[in-house]
């Protein structure tokens, strides 16, 4: 395929993609399915790609996303909530003195909540990311943990609400919010990987003792890798916040992190397009597409067996499992998505029907 | 605080660290043969649980016959996930092992909750384990008291299987160095069994005596205990068998004065910190090895 | 010897211990402006080690190490060591100063690997823009929202510029791994020279060549000295290479240096052809 077709199918697939979010945004109604899945998808695509810069670009394991998140979301939703309606969430523990007038712009909110897991992450990272991988990994959950309790806990009642969680967050102002901040993230770190630094993160992925004789400084391109992906990560905790204007510590468990891994591993770790593709599908498939499993089915008097509250989970995590064992590179594996990648995919689909078709048969032969 | 309460904390910690201690040896034995966080064991330590419930409750069997069933079936569920999820990946980075145990992990809560619902169920009383017993001031149910002398006896018994027998020795071996113990022509499969063999069967020892004196089981209550005692494995030097003991015994005493001391929410911000301390500091904690990468 | 070349690196006493393993033994080596020098011995003698005390990778436990009569590196033996110590010259030293492998790669010491560690999932291209990577100016902001343009090109013209001189560019946009072996060989030296090194360390890279392959090296490596202006240290068993090209040699064995001479007088070492053959007893 010539460059120019590459770009004007490029401008297309674009233009079809946005008119289909524009689409649902004006004509679905908003109870719809469809919504749900676009902009919790969304949000969890931008997660996921923070979470490949780390895990899948840089190579470090990491398992605090939740706790960034936690962060990220929080801190919006304290500075954001408006002061007419404090009293009301705050009224069992009252609001510490200097927060109780404050009340910023959303945008302001937004990324604040994003500084402030950067520079959590910083704190953090120095220590932290002198550990080798596994270590790293379980150090890092860890942390989310701590986060995770610290807001929750009595200390921070006046500022959190503790166990009880913050209400009245205010919303996305528009239904094209979550799509705008997340397309401009997704475009930062895009622009991140395929610089000069986006290829010492690979390098170091690739081999440490290579990158480091390159003369590649790890423990300052690692941290850079950290403080970025914690800042989008943190972003993005905040894009939930006011998508479900509502929360509390226990909206963010090591669960969530799991959660997104398998996002990452299923789009392919170390591929953008991968991650974004598998956020819209695992949220389709978990929120929608699967939910008929959670009710009792029949069929004529027939009850048909299994169908009950929790099914849908395991088959989920049962498709899970089997992406992690027989399909390891997930969709995209490494590579990003293009057209002649797309072209070559229905070739081989193609030739592998041919081909089945000339051997009458042989279904073997996969 | 008076010397009884004191005695009693003590009691407390050493008992709730026993058990941290068992299960932490089932991390730190497969961190040391396979060198993977088997993230799953905490889920495996829930599944016990509900194994017991199910024998006791749905079948009115008789508590020493259940227990050796839980036993048994706990043990099963250990080798069929290491068989099903670990074994295929044997070759693959280690990331990918680690990836599969969080999945193993993801899928065994989600099947307690559809199997046996999200609202906790409450775990047999096993009559022998709940008895008093007092001793002058001190009043305590027989299984704080037994907790951990089971924990050290079954320390003492572990040590001697891996210092005096064929397939400790083995075990040795493939810790040190897995590419090599092949080529010595150690059978690895088995050795790596009997490794999550020894690891459930003390998750299921653990769970019974971690759930009797408790109200409830539910689909995500091994999550947590399973990262303390991680952390426990870490603490004592992961690889290092009596390290894990050691970090479970501590783990469990800290936390109970924590608790005891009025600051109960912060009990597991202590447990993490703890790690992120100790990575920082000791990396291979109090018995570990260092292991240099070659270049 | 020439003495008049200024000296480029300069080993003195260097001794690594790791626990009670002495690895590299009280060893002194220097490399001159412009000299290819051999470092051979028999398997295990320490050389890759010594190369690991030079790079950075390894803290040596004594010994000082000087590049362009500068000190950068020196160690003593400290803590656990104090006691363990086995090596020579304890007390010569009483300063500790160390650095690490992107320091020394920055101060102009670039080095290959003896099992090729190349950026194996990306492409050749990329391998060498990597190695241009440390000396960007732009910070991570300016570079991710392309406001460094014109470095960026120059990175990409120079990576370019090299990737022809060394024969690769027709595989330019492969993946580093799919590479046929000689040519992973060349890639990781074409990485190495884009440090743009003044001393360039070749850890065995004739190893797994057959002999004309290895003979086409020989001349390859004579031709970048010349190119780049480089010193050339090598770790290399092909001893027609060796002997072909080095003007200097240094043996270990053991991780002591047992011998040192121009290629004649090395051959004629009783010492060296005791290591390598054994005696009888």
């Amino acid at each position: 395929m010539k460059k120019k077709t590459k770009i004007i199918c490029s401008i297309i697939a674009g233009l079809v993609i946005a008119a289909f979010i524009v689409y649902v945004g004006e004509e679905v109604p908003s109870s719809s399915m469809l919504r749900t899945v676009l902009q919790l998808g969304t949000i969890y695509a931008l997660v996921a790609v923070s979470m490949n810069l780390l895990n899948g670009f840089t190579g470090l394991f990491s398992l605090g996303q939740a706790g960034f998140m936690a962060v990220g979301a929080y801190t919006y939703a304290v500075l954001t909530i408006p002061v007419a309606k404090k009293a009301n969430v705050y009224y069992l523990y009252g609001i510490t003195d200097s927060l109780a007038n404050v009340e910023l712009p959303l945008w302001v909110g937004l990324i604040a909540g994003g500084l402030l897991a950067a520079l959590l992450a910083a704190v953090v990272g120095a220590p932290v990311l002198r550990l080798k991988s596994d270590y790293f990994a379980i150090a890092t959950l860890g942390f989310s943990e701590i986060v995770r309790i610290l807001v929750g806990s009595s200390p921070f009642n006046r500022i959190t609400n503790g166990s009880l969680g913050l209400n009245s967050i205010p919303g996305n102002p528009s239904y094209y919010t979550p799509f705008i901040v997340a397309a401009i993230c997704i475009a930062v770190i895009v622009l991140l990987l395929t610089s000069s630094y986006g290829r010492a993160f690979k390098a170091i992925r690739e081999d440490e003792i290579a990158a480091e004789a390159m003369g590649i400084r790890l423990s300052t391109h690692k941290q850079m890798a950290f403080i970025i992906s914690s800042f989008f990560t943190g972003i993005s905790g905040a894009l939930l916040a006011m998508y479900l204007g509502a929360i509390t510590s226990t909206t963010f468990p090591i669960m969530l992190t799991y959660n997104i891994l398998l996002i990452v591993v299923i789009g392919g770790m170390g591929s953008v397009t991968g991650s974004i593709m598998a956020a819209f599908l695992v949220t389709a498939a978990k929120e929608w597409w699967l939910r008929f499993l959670d009710q009792t089915m029949m069929i004529g008097d027939f009850q048909v067996p299994l169908l009950r509250t929790g099914f849908r989970m395991v088959v989920f995590s049962i498709i899970l499992m089997l992406v992690v064992l027989f399909w390891r590179r997930g969709i995209m594996g490494q590579k990003e998505f293009s057209w002649d990648g797309l072209i070559n995919f229905f070739k081989r689909i193609g030739n592998r029907f041919r081909g089945n078709a000339s051997k009458k048969g042989g279904a073997l032969n996969g | 605080m008076t010397t009884t309460a004191f005695l009693q904390y003590c009691l407390a910690g050493i008992s709730i660290g026993g058990i941290y201690a068992l299960i932490a040896i089932g991390y730190t034995m497969v961190y040391g043969i396979l060198r993977l966080i088997n993230f799953a064991h905490g889920d495996i330590f829930m599944m016990a649980a509900y194994f017991m419930i199910f024998a006791m409750v749905d079948f009115m069997i008789p508590w020493y016959i259940s227990a050796s069933i839980v036993i048994i079936s706990t043990i099963l569920l250990g080798l069929l996930i290491e068989k099903l999820a670990y074994s295929p990946l044997r070759s693959s980075p280690r990331m990918s092992i680690m990836i599969s145990a969080i999945g193993v992990s993801f899928l065994l809560q989600n099947l307690a909750t559809y199997l046996f619902s999200a609202l906790p169920k409450q775990y047999p009383a096993i009559p022998v384990l709940n008895k008093t017993l007092t001793f002058g001031e001190v009043s305590t149910s027989v299984v704080t008291f037994i907790t951990p002398i089971i924990t050290i006896g079954a320390l003492i018994i572990l040590m001697a299987i891996i210092k005096k027998t064929k397939i400790g020795m083995a075990m040795r071996a493939v810790s040190k160095d897995f590419q090599t113990a092949k080529l010595m022509g150690i059978e690895i499969n088995t050795v790596i069994s009997v490794t999550f063999i020894i690891g459930c069967f003390l998750a299921a020892l653990g769970s019974m005596l971690y759930f009797t004196p408790r109200p409830s089981v539910f689909p995500l209550a091994g999550s947590l205990p399973g990262l303390k005692c991680f952390v426990a494995a870490v603490f004592g030097g992961i690889g290092s068998i009596p390290g894990a003991v050691l970090g479970g015994f501590l783990i469990g005493l800290c936390e109970t004065f924590i608790k005891a001391a009025g600051y109960s929410e912060f009990s597991d911000v202590f447990t993490f910190i703890l790690l992120i301390a100790v990575l920082m500091f000791r990396p291979t904690g109090l018995f570990g090895e260092t292991l240099a990468e070659k270049v | 010897m020439d003495n008049a070349k200024p000296s480029v690196l300069r080993l003195e006493d260097i001794t690594m211990q790791f626990g009670g393993v002495v690895a590299v033994n009280n060893l002194s080596l220097e490399v001159r402006q412009g000299e290819i020098i051999g470092l051979i011995g028999p398997n295990g003698a320490g050389k890759t080690t010594a190369f690991n005390v030079v790079t950075g990778v390894y803290a040596p436990t004594n010994g000082a190490l000087y590049l362009n009569d500068n000190l950068i590196i020196t160690n003593y033996p400290r803590g656990k060591m104090k006691e363990l110590y086995q090596g020579e010259n304890k007390g010569k030293y009483t300063k500790s100063m160390l650095l690490s492998p992107d320091r020394i790669t920055k101060m102009g010491v670039a080095r290959t690997f003896q099992n090729i560690r190349l950026f194996k999932d990306l492409t050749v291209f990329e391998n060498v823009l990597i190695a241009k990577h440390m000396n960007v100016k732009a910070n991570i902001f300016s570079a991710t929202f392309r406001l460094n343009r014109r470095e960026e090109q120059r990175m990409k013209e120079e990576s370019m510029d090299l990737l022809r001189i060394l024969d690769l560019d027709k595989n330019k946009d492969d993946i580093a791994s799919s590479l046929p072996y000689g040519k992973q060989r060349h890639l990781d030296i074409a990485r190495a020279l884009a440090t743009k090194p003044s001393l360039l360390l070749l850890d065995e890279p004739a190893a797994g060549m057959n002999p004309q392959e290895s003979d086409e090296l020989m001349h390859f490596i004579g031709r970048i000295r010349d190119d780049f202006d480089l010193s050339i240290l090598m770790i290399e068993h092909h001893m027609q290479l060796v002997m072909g090209i080095c003007e200097r040699i240094y043996v270990l064995d053991y991780g002591i240096n047992i011998a040192e001479g121009n290629p004649a007088e090395i051959q004629n070492n009783p010492r060296v052809i005791e290591a390598y053959l054994g005696v009888d007893e």
